[in-house]
């Protein structure tokens, strides 16, 4: 077997990774994923390493799956959320960077609302700097997760039909899978009303669809994006039930879907709106598989990039 | 009574269409002759074999922060940076703290200016009450006082009849209204170009039409009132093209470009350096390409810096966080001569930056004419430099071009006679 | 570049030596009752199968083959570069079972040490026992085996190669002069 390193320090995104280092992480995350099937679920391996989760926008998810990720790997872990009071009294990243540098922590998990920001916290510290979501750029453990869970059911990922529905202007869940999957060798369409699609998205390697009927038939996954409320006011478009109509995923569009489809979100579901609570519910979904592959896959990120030599 | 002779230099002066070998008398601070040998005793003496001699440099868009910002930049320190490049004369904004709206305001920058005594300052004027962009300054008195133009700089006025009446109104003073285009709606809260770049980035971008559509109805609202609209740094295609059109039908409407629009696009974003953060924002290679153009087929007047120092904090933060801005002038002069002088010719870009800016603002600069005050900026167009922004005399370092090799060095920049730089640094 | 310097086992010893500790082991746990196999990854657990079938062809007695990666468990973490991860695949339990651990070549005795954690956070055996095809020696734990190939005294520049048909086609175990580094 090669001996292969990952070549990266941090992980910000999944635009400049390639598909061998894609394929290498996926790979780590299959062999991690026994240790939460066993009953002591803990390996020493990150042992007296720090970790620290600094997140500056809400989130329960992502933040206890790469908690529970570290501790599973014997790292300590530190909590840091936006209502630190430090925050509140308007401490700014780069000070809050220069702290934990005295620390010597060994890696940052930052979320944040401003895009960049996972970037510009790599050049504050010395530590490795995972991007759990920055602004509306990336989310790139998200789009790990995503391809695992994909190439679980499908044995792969190179030629299929991946639909991604919903807000996509807005979405840094979309962005990530959108470099993911296309350099894995899918076939990608974004569905959205044009208020809802970035400019210059046809310049991405993605087709562009108006309504989610028109990807139904042929999708092997379909891809729901949440919509948040605030849109219908800024004008991006008219109504819920109109967004609901033309993009929602409910009984009756389910039958449409090949046999073999799949129906992924990112979480958290509005449900009743780009999907119905029928469908959430029906085994086809793999919404709660996405959740046990977000652990072996931040398992794998943790272990690639702390559990190394530096 | 001190004489100045600048001996043998290559003397470049486009308005009075100079460009050859000779000599350059100066006397009692102004311009006393131009001639192939002048042989007359001198108490100073520059040889200049070698050098280029041209009007002191004008820069008319700059930003002096004082009012209110001086830990930015103060007008001291922005004078020393605008004489270390090359720049005799400038124009200063109005967005200070207070705005500059009424005229005893414009009455401190003046006694500022004598004090340092070193670049010429020609103030820019509020053309609305606190640039709220509501109600009409008091624009004969501004100019009383000794302001040379009226501008809202930093947005536009999204009201186009505050903005009818603004420019008929300026007619009475006979000065022009500097256009900053932004329509505020449209550009939406952006960051950055609306783009590809913009998108694969997460960043929020400002279309190009939040600039075109300003610079359309501003056009034509000159052409309705007579009012002379001149439009800064622009950065976009369709601003050039209408702007062009608007010279041919021979509106009164001018305009300037900055060194970063001409040089930068919106891939410098990549790494989210926000010393590419800038208002109006960095655009695409083909909004490059035709900036360009407009330059060197007149549609574009002036090149100006757009000098914006901020502070490193408030640079040195999260994208989204960060200042628009970067600072110019000790940057301005090199980057226009080592990039431009082959593609428009030595005479006509120097013009850019001495001739044109003032004769659209009428100022008692840019010249080398017998009688005019004695502003000369001597360079040596075979040297380098290297832009290392640690030794500026501005207060801030916000410049995307650290660190860049550049043509020419300045050897001498002379205001009023006096030789105020020379040897790489301010004559204290 | 290395030089071999000699073949320490062919294919018709290494088959003898399973052979022998097959039987070693039937007679050290008195029969097959709860043992199981465990072998390293990736040679270990090819000559865990081995003995497995060995076992099954002398008593036709069943013992389960398990796979240990022993990756996650290294005290070399920080040091050396990161070996790709292999699986560990162990279908069952291993509590109160005599586990026989099996690898490659023994030498400075932390690979089985990592091993041995590894199983403790498997579950509770009841014992542990250690085979391997070489002892080369030096080593820098208290760890001995149970079962023994071959004892091959060895200098600490020296490396033992061994190739197995599963993977390498034949089945040698040489002792190879490293280069001089």
């Amino acid at each position: 077997m090669r001996l292969m390193e990952l070549k990266q320090k941090h992980l910000l995104g999944i635009e400049h990774l390639s598909a061998d280092e894609i394929e290498y992480i996926l790979q780590t995350a299959e062999s991690l994923e026994e240790i939460s099937k066993r009953d002591i679920k803990k390996v020493p391996t990150l042992r007296g390493k720090t970790i620290v989760t600094l997140f500056l926008e809400p989130s329960t998810r992502t933040k206890t799956s790469f908690e529970l990720a570290a501790k599973r790997l014997s790292a300590d872990t530190l909590s840091i959320s936006k209502d630190a009071s430090s925050f509140k009294k308007g401490e700014s990243l780069k000070d809050a960077a220069k702290t934990l540098q005295a620390y010597r922590v060994d890696a940052i998990i930052l979320r944040h609302s401003a895009s960049g920001a996972a970037e510009f916290l790599s050049k504050q510290t010395d530590a490795s700097v995972i991007n759990a979501g920055d602004g509306c750029h990336e989310h790139p453990t998200q789009a790990l997760l995503d391809a695992y869970t994909i190439k679980k059911k499908f044995g792969k990922i190179n030629g299929l039909k991946i639909a991604i529905v919903g807000d996509i202007l807005h979405s840094r869940v979309a962005r990530s899978n959108i470099f993911c999957l296309t350099k894995m060798g899918a076939e990608l369409s974004v569905v959205a009303p044009p208020t809802l699609l970035p400019v210059d998205v046809e310049k991405l390697p993605v087709k562009v669809a108006f309504g989610i009927e028109e990807v139904l038939e042929e999708s092997d996954v379909i891809y729901l994006l949440r919509l948040q409320a605030e849109r219908a006011s800024e004008n991006h478009f008219p109504s819920i039930r109109e967004y609901r109509r033309l993009f929602g995923l409910d009984a009756d569009k389910v039958k449409k879907l090949k046999p073999e489809a799949i129906v992924m979100h990112p979480g958290p579901i509005n449900r009743g709106v780009e999907i119905s609570s029928t469908v959430a519910d029906l085994a086809r979904s793999y919404i709660e598989e996405q959740v046990t592959s977000g652990l072996a896959v931040r398992m794998a990120v943790l272990y690639l990039l702390v559990g190394g030599s530096s | 009574m001190a004489k100045l002779l600048i001996k043998g230099g290559r003397i470049v002066d486009p308005a009075n269409k100079i460009d050859k070998k000779a000599d350059l008398l100066v006397e009692d601070g102004v311009i006393k002759q131009l001639n192939q040998k002048i042989n007359v005793a001198a108490e100073k003496i520059i040889e200049a074999d070698g050098l280029v001699v041209c009007p002191g440099l004008i820069d008319t868009h700059v930003h002096l922060r004082e009012p209110g910002f001086e830990y930015k930049e103060t007008i001291e320190s922005a004078s020393k940076a605008a004489i270390a490049g090359g720049i005799t004369s400038l124009l200063c904004m109005p967005n200070t703290k207070p705005v500059i709206d009424n005229p005893s305001l414009i009455d401190f920058i003046n006694e500022k200016q004598a004090a340092v005594n070193l670049a010429g300052i020609y103030p820019v004027a509020a053309l609305t009450k606190g640039s709220l962009g509501e109600q009409l300054s008091e624009m004969f008195h501004l100019a009383e006082a000794g302001a040379v133009a009226f501008s809202d700089d930093g947005q536009s006025i999204d009201n186009g009849q505050v903005m009818r009446r603004a420019l008929e109104y300026s007619t009475l003073v006979h000065k022009p209204v500097l256009v900053h285009a932004e329509e505020g709606d449209l550009a939406n809260g952006g960051q950055v170009n609306e783009g590809l770049m913009a998108t694969k980035l997460g960043l929020k971008g400002i279309p190009a039409i939040a600039e075109e559509a300003v610079i359309y109805r501003d056009i034509e609202l000159a052409r309705l009132t007579g009012g002379r609209v001149h439009f800064m740094h622009l950065s976009t295609a369709g601003s050039v093209e209408l702007v062009r059109r608007a010279k041919k039908e021979k509106l009164p409407v001018t305009c300037e470009v900055t060194p970063h629009h001409l040089l930068l696009d919106d891939s410098h974003l990549s790494g989210y350096d926000t010393n590419f953060k800038v208002k109006p924002p960095l655009r695409g290679k083909s909004d490059k390409e035709a900036l360009l153009k407009g330059l060197k087929d007149d549609t574009i007047d002036c090149i100006a810096s757009d000098h914006a120092p901020h502070a490193q904090h408030e640079k040195e933060t999260e994208f989204d966080y960060a200042a628009f801005g970067v600072i110019g002038l000790e940057t301005l002069f090199n980057l226009v001569f080592t990039h431009f002088e082959k593609e428009i010719g030595l005479l006509k870009l120097i013009g850019k930056i001495t001739a044109n800016p003032a004769r659209i603002f009428d100022l008692n600069a840019g010249v080398l004419t017998e009688g005019k005050p004695a502003d000369i900026t001597i360079f040596d167009p075979k040297a380098h430099v290297k832009v290392d922004s640690s030794n500026f005399y501005s207060k801030s370092n916000n410049t995307p071009f650290d660190g860049a090799e550049l043509n020419g060095k300045l050897e001498y920049v002379i205001k009023d006679g006096r030789i105020v730089f020379r040897d790489g640094k301010i004559v204290e | 570049m290395s030089k071999p310097v000699s073949v320490l086992l062919d294919k018709d010893q290494l088959k003898r030596a399973l052979t022998r500790i097959a039987h070693e082991i039937l007679e050290h746990n008195r029969g097959a009752a709860d043992v199981v196999i465990v072998g390293i990854q990736s040679r270990g657990y090819f000559l865990a199968k081995r003995l497995s079938e060995n076992i099954a062809g002398i008593e036709s007695a069943k013992t389960p083959v398990g796979a240990l990666d022993i990756s996650l468990y290294r005290d070399d973490i920080s040091t050396n570069p990161q070996p790709v991860l292999k699986k560990t695949e162990i279908d069952f339990d291993l509590t109160g079972k005599n586990i026989v651990l099996v690898d490659d070549v023994l030498y400075t005795g932390r690979t089985i040490r990592a091993a041995m954690d590894a199983l403790m956070d498997l579950g509770r055996p009841a014992s542990i026992q250690l085979a391997v095809l070489v002892d080369r020696g030096h080593r820098q734990l208290p760890i001995r085996p149970d079962y023994i190939g071959k004892n091959i005294p060895t200098a600490i520049k020296q490396r033992v190669s061994v190739e197995l048909a599963e993977e390498a086609g034949t089945d040698q175990v040489t002792l190879v002069e490293a280069d001089g580094t």
